[in-house]
């Protein structure tokens, strides 16, 4: 119970500034927005057989795009609140390090969600075809991979103490691998077989093939099952290693 | 309230082990007022990180308001208030928010939280900025919504690292006055680094000097001043090197130097010391123009403990 009230307390926290000022909640996913239009129009052009194919196939991966971009900056405000020493005020106080962890991280789960929601409303007068069920499962999925995003982000934060830029270095040798071998952008079917070999090793693949099932309104399946483990694993995982360093960071 | 013993912290920079901290025993009773004095680098900040849980030691012990630091950090914490060198409120938040989020911290209802938070704003004279982005205030304010922040809970032991470094001579004084009026309400133990002679000096009841991670002195600034360091005396005369001469044949009298047409030396005790330098000189025909009994500063102590100015062991990196 304390948990979750210090939970909530460090999420407050994250989210005020956001609520406080919501016009950067919307320009926070112009990009994806602009690129999701540009990129999604671009493929709609080559035959994929039917209006909303297209969308259809690249919307759950831009998903799964912007929640890499968006999570990451959990880490990315905790190394922030660390050079400037603000997380040592906090630390100091009685609140569990876990609870800032993943109060931090939930805030970046929300505004991911709510971006996802505003994504996915953007395209439906393009020709997106709405699963209510298998989107609110898809956006519950989305939630759980952010949240172990948010938590590795954290993590790697920590590890890289005050330096910026090996933060952002590892961040995005990181992140742009684990992009183009889960087919979030192009599909892997064409691609060499080591890549194909990597794409299955990699969790979020089958996180994006979930994704695309429940948009496509497919609640069962091994693609969904498969999803939904990974995901929770790598939740798991993420929040196991992002408590277990966030209990260094003073040091 | 603070007891350690042999507390000790090695960092290991560029595969060398760095002992910033080396054995510290320290007792700090309820209500003291003390003032941890030291070159940067001596090793103060650590110390306080590990005596507020932010940073585990290598070795050694240390018991807070009763609690150990390593077996039960969470009570600590809860009994402690610290203000950090950094900005204890984040670039984007707001003043007001930052208040309320730190009473909720240490488990007040959100109304209770809401009133202290406009208290403090109230008292560190802050309201104006209460809407304000904390990242927007100057540094001064800053500093004092670090303070606020450190009081929010009214903490049994108050730590402040530097508390006074960005501030103006005005915003100093309301800084003191709110730290000892914290202190006369509910006998708040304040131990705080400095690296401010004369705020130790005048503020702080207990001075501890620490150089090179290790306690070199422990007392009052009047006791430290006398058994340390000695006043001096300070003679305009018309031949200085004469008198140099005949100031050195005076029992009792060291570090004779001139400069210019003064004469500098010191002496344990000055008031007695002066007539008879006085008489000597007057007796030689030596020409005064004018003498002066310049009490000791905490830099002369720091300067008779380890050969070095205080000021000029500033610019040694750790």
């Amino acid at each position: 119970m304390r948990f979750a009230t210090e939970t909530g307390i460090v999420f407050a926290r994250e989210v005020r500034p956001n609520l406080r000022n919501p016009a950067g909640i919307v320009f926070g996913m112009a990009q994806p927005v602009v690129f999701l239009v540009l990129f999604g129009s671009l493929l709609s052009g080559i035959s994929w057989g039917g209006d909303g194919a297209a969308w259809q196939w690249f919307v759950p991966g831009m998903l799964i795009m912007l929640g890499l971009g968006g999570t990451v900056s959990a880490g990315y405000m905790l190394m922030t609140e660390m050079t400037g020493g603000s997380l040592d005020r906090m630390l100091v106080t009685p609140v569990s390090r876990s609870a800032m962890l993943v109060g931090r991280t939930a805030k970046e789960v929300v505004l991911l969600v709510a971006q996802s929601v505003l994504i996915v409303l953007v395209v439906l007068p393009l020709g997106f075809e709405l699963h209510l069920v298998g989107a609110l499962v898809a956006l519950l999925l989305l939630a759980v991979i952010g949240v172990g995003l948010g938590a590795f982000s954290c993590a790697l934060a920590v590890l890289a103490r005050k330096q910026e830029s090996l933060f952002y270095l590892v961040q995005q040798t990181l992140v742009f691998p684990l992009l183009m071998l889960s087919g979030v952008l192009l599909p892997l079917d064409g691609a060499p077989a080591w890549m194909r070999a990597l794409s299955r090793v990699n969790p979020l693949t089958y996180v994006v093939e979930a994704e695309r099932a429940l948009f496509a309104g497919q609640l069962s399946g091994t693609a969904v099952l498969h999803g939904v483990l990974s995901a929770v694993a790598f939740a798991v995982a993420g929040v196991l290693v992002g408590a277990r360093a966030m209990r260094f960071t003073g040091d | 309230m603070i007891h350690t013993r042999g507390l000790t912290r090695h960092f290991k920079v560029k595969r060398r082990i760095v002992e910033a901290v080396r054995g510290l025993d320290l007792d700090v009773g309820k209500g003291e007022l003390v003032a941890f004095l030291g070159p940067n680098g001596a090793g103060k900040s650590t110390s306080l990180r590990m005596l507020t849980t932010l940073l585990r030691p290598t070795s050694g012990e240390a018991r807070i308001a009763g609690h150990d630091v390593r077996a039960d950090p969470a009570a600590v914490r809860r009994r402690i208030g610290y203000v950090g060198q950094g900005n204890g409120a984040g670039h984007y938040f707001r003043v007001r928010d930052e208040l309320v989020t730190q009473g909720r911290c240490y488990g007040f209802g959100a109304a209770e939280s809401r009133r202290r938070a406009d208290e403090l704003l109230g008292t560190m004279e802050l309201e104006d900025l209460a809407d304000r982005d904390a990242g927007s205030l100057s540094g001064g304010q800053r500093r004092r919504l670090d303070i606020a922040l450190g009081l929010v809970h009214q903490p049994d032991l108050l730590f402040l690292d530097e508390p006074s470094s960005g501030l103006d001579p005005q915003n100093r004084a309301n800084l003191w006055e709110h730290v000892l009026r914290l202190r006369d309400r509910f006998g708040t133990t304040v131990f705080l680094t400095t690296h401010y002679l004369e705020e130790a000096d005048t503020k702080a009841e207990r001075v501890v000097v620490i150089d090179h991670g290790r306690v070199i002195a422990d007392g009052t600034a009047e006791r430290l001043k006398a058994d340390l360091a000695g006043d001096h005396l300070v003679v305009r005369t018309d031949n200085p090197a004469r008198a140099a001469r005949i100031a050195d044949r005076i029992p009792l009298v060291r570090d004779v130097v001139t400069d210019g047409d003064a004469l500098r030396l010191r002496v344990p005790d000055g008031a007695a010391a002066l007539p008879v330098l006085l008489r000597a000189l007057d007796a030689a025909t030596v020409d005064v123009w004018t003498a002066e009994v310049l009490r000791p500063t905490l830099d002369d102590v720091f300067l008779a403990l380890t050969g070095r100015s205080l000021r000029e062991a500033e610019g040694v990196p750790a």
